[in-house]
């Protein structure tokens, strides 16, 4: 185990709160034939909430699990704290939450919560951690006869529990219920409101916009677009005007036509400005409607403009 | 965080989490006390203590051939399974206390598995061993898992548990009759007791009375069961690298 980060002069101090806690430069990684990860630059900033959002498949869980040491890079850097992942003394200062389907079954919820805190060299107090995200009082109870809501509870506290600098969340409210989901960005916030750095991925826009400032879009293992939250929901957050029509005239602001027959799907950033121009261009048309378009089908139009 | 202490961890969370599935821990340790009281303890090798020593020892060393093949084959086979695993990988810590906790957890329910047939054996039987062979018969058993524990770890590391249970449930006992650990080898007819010799259970059986009783085995078993250890080992390094390979790399 390395002791270099116990040992850090002042300028290194410095230097750590410039530099990102987690880079990913150029990164590649294949499982057989598939490229999961197709050249990815990341930084995560010291102090932010980082988004990362893209549909399944998109290669988000490939890329933490290179930032979180579990796997390496085919080519290209990665780096977390300054130094190589795999090297445990560099995740003394990382929480990753486990899929709530794994945990111990047998063990109770106190017990998962001491074995993981054993790990770290300054854990915080089990009552602090339980606390905070509503577990407390349920320290005795064995971990497969917790409910789904309970489990990705510890799941996430499970992160924290070490006191960590920088926490990577998965999917952190995927199955969870309104009530639940609040509760756990609240959880989340406090940890950023206390200088915490947070990276967590989403296939929901309204999660991401929720909790992080700045949006790094994923899809088919590329880094699609990146920006502030508004930025991103201009880039993905389309709607589509679907319509019948012969013959259709060029129109401003759609970004994508699926053409089938004479049935036309535009894709817009803004559906009124698009209406507006419709009608006032006198083309004929019928069967016009008009709904948000999916995270899916956005993702594929940035997708083919990225290509 | 030492390597001690954190093997320390690992290992007594994952003995909590095995112990608290009573049945899994206690068919291993019964099975081997059972047999000898219907298939021994009756048929009155009663004044033959060196017999009734061997049949003991025999039993023994199926305890722990049985416990090593299905903690460690099925048991990591079940690991690898569940989504645990991956998560423990990223807490900071390296692999070793992780490898160190699962090695002294199947010791431990070893030590369990050979505890009952052991008592009884002594209570109902004339086996009768020193107390300074009795402990070399303890080391001597660990020596002779060495195999089981290897190739427990090839079968888990390559197999998902759905297989790994029927593939082990299918070596485990012709191994074991084989190797002489339900009967004594000296019954088996000519043909058997040669292969029996080549079989890595046979060996573990020799060592084991050799240790006790001061029974040499020949030279033929001991090197066979050497050869076992080199290619399980050799088996369960390929194994685990793919395994790692696929998952993580």
């Amino acid at each position: 185990m390395t002791t270099d980060t116990a040992q850090r002069t002042p300028s290194d101090v410095g230097e750590q709160l410039v530099r990102p806690v987690a880079t990913a430069r150029g990164v590649i990684r294949r499982f057989g034939s598939t490229v999961a990860l197709n050249g990815v630059d990341l930084d995560v900033v010291r102090g932010t909430i980082t988004g990362l959002l893209g549909p399944n498949g998109a290669g988000k869980s490939t890329l933490l699990s290179l930032l979180t040491g579990l796997r390496r890079p085919d080519s290209g850097r990665v780096e977390l704290f300054g130094g190589d992942p795999t090297d445990p003394g560099r995740r003394q200062r990382l929480g990753v939450t486990p899929q709530e389907t794994g945990l111990p079954a047998t063990l109770r919820v106190g017990e998962v919560l001491s074995f993981v805190s054993r790990h770290y060299p300054q854990p915080l107090p089990a009552g602090e951690v339980l606390e905070r995200f509503g577990l407390t009082g349920l320290e005795r109870r064995q971990c497969g006869g917790l409910s789904g809501g309970q489990k990705r509870r510890l799941a996430v506290a499970l992160a924290f529990a070490g006191d960590p600098a920088l926490v990577v969340l998965d999917e952190p409210t995927t199955g969870l219920d309104v009530e639940a989901r609040r509760a756990l960005w609240d959880g989340v916030r406090a940890y950023h409101d206390g200088g915490g750095t947070v990276l967590l991925t989403s296939h929901y826009l309204d999660e991401i916009e929720e909790l992080a400032q700045r949006v790094v879009v994923i899809g088919a293992g590329r880094v699609l677009a990146e920006g502030d939250t508004a930025s991103v929901r201009r880039l993905v957050g389309l709607s589509l005007v679907e319509l019948r029509s012969d013959a259709l005239p060029p129109l401003p602001g759609v970004v994508r036509d699926d053409v089938d027959g004479d049935r036309h799907r535009l894709h817009t950033a803004d559906a009124d400005l698009l209406v507006r121009d419709l009608v006032r261009s006198g083309a004929a048309f019928r069967d016009l409607q008009v709904r948000t378009a999916s995270l899916e089908e956005a993702f594929l139009t940035l997708t083919e403009a990225a290509a | 965080m030492t390597t001690l202490a954190l093997t320390r961890t690992h290992f007594r969370y994952l003995l909590l989490e095995n112990l608290r599935v009573p049945i899994a821990v206690g068919s291993a340790a019964i099975f081997p006390a059972l047999s000898l009281l219907f298939f021994v303890v009756p048929f009155g090798y009663g004044d033959d203590s060196v017999a009734a020593t061997s049949a003991v020892v025999q039993l023994a060393v199926f305890g722990v051939l049985s416990s090593f093949l299905f903690t460690f084959g099925v048991g990591v086979a079940d690991d690898r399974e569940h989504a645990w695993d991956p998560y423990v990988r990223t807490l900071p810590a390296a692999a070793t206390p992780r490898i160190a906790g699962r090695l002294l957890t199947g010791f431990v329910f070893a030590l369990i598995a050979i505890v009952p047939v052991t008592v009884v054996g002594a209570a109902l039987t004339s086996a009768t061993t020193t107390p300074l062979r009795f402990l070399a018969g303890l080391v001597a058993m660990l020596v002779a898992g060495l195999p089981f524990l290897l190739g427990g770890l090839t079968v888990g590391y390559s197999l998902p548990v759905k297989a790994a249970l029927p593939v082990t449930q299918l070596i485990f006992f012709p191994l074991a009759f084989g190797g002489g650990l339900f009967l004594p080898p000296q019954l088996f007819p000519v043909w058997l007791q040669t292969v029996s010799q080549l079989l890595p259970s046979r060996g573990a059986r020799d060592i084991v009375v050799w240790a006790v009783q001061g029974i040499a085995p020949s030279v033929l078993t001991v090197v066979a069961f050497a050869g076992w250890v080199v290619v399980t080992a050799a088996l369960a390094g390929w194994a685990y690298r793919r395994d790692e390979g696929r998952r993580f790399r």
